[in-house]
């Protein structure tokens, strides 16, 4: 029995203990090291690497990290409990075709859709063009390359991971529960938050995690669509192992960014599919 | 009595919107004669001959297909086995290797990349195709056994137990009962380990060894150094390659629902 056990275990347990766990403790292990000027590691015990850090002005890089992952959060979650709710309320068959045609865009590379972005913000591009046009832009404004730009990408991105488990949550409300409320006088508002809301809120939780942990963890994003003035922690991290090659650095800060991240996970740890289902249930429809 | 609200079905209504029209974008102007996208030059196939005459490209596709097949492959049947056993048994051992199945799941691609690139540095491990590979392998196989464990959910273990009072050995409780009930669910898996490495590029960016392209890689460099246009109609490829993987999978996960 127990060498049963042993024996399906095994593979993946060694695969992911040697490929997946030394890795990371190795990062962390790195960054106590010292380096010389061309990115060689010394055999050297320091904190260097966390005083640099300290030096970096790093603050702004990572409030931008998180106040954008925020917004990205926010904005999913405006926008998809309304559709999530819309949609479980349609015909069966109409809900299958809607789930459909809301994942098969997500199906096409990534990049490609970080670059459909980049063409349709572009000056010469197909939004430029409309918001001169209705006057809402001056000609000279630029879209491409702020803020707002990597914002809206990381929206795109991660919307529908927002979506799958609000939608999941609202198939499995009672929505007979809705009617009860307004025949005994509640207001539509008073309906959303204190019958609706609370129902889903497992569902919201997964949302949550699911846009919010990648959110903080993104670098392709605003390396493609950012500007200089929007780069995030990722884009800090990877900058630290090809142009500076301070490898000891980039270690540093990951074990930062691994501390941000595992503090809301620490939800998800006891939840633990919810994270695993967000790209899953792409696959499932 | 259903109210019909009109504000979420609005939303929606966007929403769609939203995520077609860079998609549409991109298409059109695959066949758009002009450079500029927002000018419509005529119609074309040239962006078409100039990719097909592209040689690091059909490398770079070559390298793809090997990579994503060995991944697939190799991450199914860990990710399989792993799904099963943390089903089956439940001991302390597969606590620790739920945990270790979920790590990667919450691990932000970037840290992954960066972590594997030292590991293989730090242990004198030539970057190559092997290296993007072994890092596929090691984020997909989570992927396929959580969507693997999940079959397990109605799982009636008795008919494990039923098997070997009969007397069927272990090979044959795999082939015979574990694989047909788990079908479903591995091929799904396996379906997921196939968009996740197709997509995946900053994994395979940090663990690339010299001219070991993938064709995100190169679609990477192409944003970067120019030549849009013949991205757009390796992106409309890309995209009528996805509608057509995605109609057979349908269609053959519908059939294996069905027998169950």
């Amino acid at each position: 029995m127990r060498r049963n056990e042993f024996a399906l275990t095994m593979p993946s347990f060694l695969w992911l203990a040697v490929f997946f766990i030394i890795p990371s403790a190795l990062i962390i292990l790195i960054s106590f090291r010292g380096s010389d000027s061309y990115g060689v590691l010394l055999p050297v015990w320091t904190v260097k690497a966390y005083q640099s850090l300290a030096g970096m002005h790093l603050m702004p890089v990572i409030l931008r990290t998180v106040r954008l992952s925020l917004y990205t959060t926010v904005i999913c979650l405006l926008l998809a409990v309304p559709a999530a709710y819309g949609m479980s309320r349609m015909s069966r068959r109409m809900q299958n075709i809607l789930l459909l045609i809301l994942v098969v865009p997500f199906w096409t590379n990534f990049l490609i859709r970080i670059y459909a972005w980049k063409v349709l913000l572009h000056p010469d591009g197909f939004i430029k063009h409309c918001l001169v046009w209705a006057g809402f832009l001056d000609q000279g404004a630029t879209l491409l390359y702020t803020e707002g730009a990597v914002l809206l990408v990381l929206v795109y991105t991660y919307l529908p991971f927002a979506l799958l488990p609000l939608y999941s949550a609202a198939g499995n409300f009672d929505f007979t529960l809705l009617d009860a409320g307004r025949d005994l006088g509640s207001s539509t508002l008073q309906l959303v938050t204190r019958v609706y809301l609370p129902g889903i809120r497992q569902g919201i939780i997964n949302a949550v995690l699911v846009v919010f942990i990648p959110a903080m963890g993104s670098y392709i994003i605003p390396e493609i669509v950012g500007g200089p003035s929007s780069e995030m922690l990722g884009n800090k991290i990877a900058r630290y192992v090809f142009v500076d090659r301070n490898i000891p650095r980039a270690g540093a800060l990951s074990g930062f960014l691994i501390l941000m991240i595992l503090l809301p996970s620490l939800v998800s740890l006891v939840n633990r599919d919810s994270l695993a289902k967000g790209r899953k249930e792409l696959v499932q429809t | 009595m259903k109210k019909k609200s009109v504000l979420p079905v609005l939303i929606l209504a966007g929403i769609v919107i939203f995520f077609y029209l860079p998609l549409v974008v991109l298409v059109v102007n695959s066949f758009n004669a002009s450079r500029v996208s927002s000018v419509w030059g005529g119609f074309s196939l040239k962006w078409y001959e100039r990719l097909f005459s592209d040689q690091n490209l059909l490398r770079s596709v070559k390298n793809t297909v090997l990579v994503t097949g060995i991944s697939v492959l190799c991450s199914t049947v860990l990710g399989s086995l792993a799904g099963i056993s943390i089903a089956r048994f439940k001991s302390r051992l597969q606590k620790v290797h739920s945990v270790f199945i979920a790590l990667p799941l919450i691990m932000p691609d970037i840290l992954i990349g960066i972590s594997l690139l030292l590991f293989f540095i730090s242990f004198r491990i030539r970057l190559s195709l092997l290296t993007i590979i072994i890092g596929h392998i090691t984020f997909c196989v989570s992927y396929v056994a959580s969507t693997v464990q999940a079959r397990f959910q109605n799982f009636d273990f008795s008919l494990i137990e039923a098997a070997q009072d009969l007397g069927a050995g272990k090979g044959q409780i795999l082939w015979k009962i574990y694989l047909p009930l788990l079908a479903p669910g591995i091929l799904s898996g396996a379906m997921l380990a196939m968009t996740l490495s197709l997509d995946d590029f900053i994994i395979s960016f940090f663990t690339a060894g010299p001219g070991a392209s993938t064709l995100p890689i190169q679609i990477y460099s192409m944003i970067r150094h120019g030549s849009p246009p013949v991205i757009n109609a390796l992106s409309t490829l890309f995209i009528a390659f996805t509608f057509i993987v995605l109609l057979f999978y349908q269609r053959i996960s519908r059939r294996l629902n069905n027998e169950n």
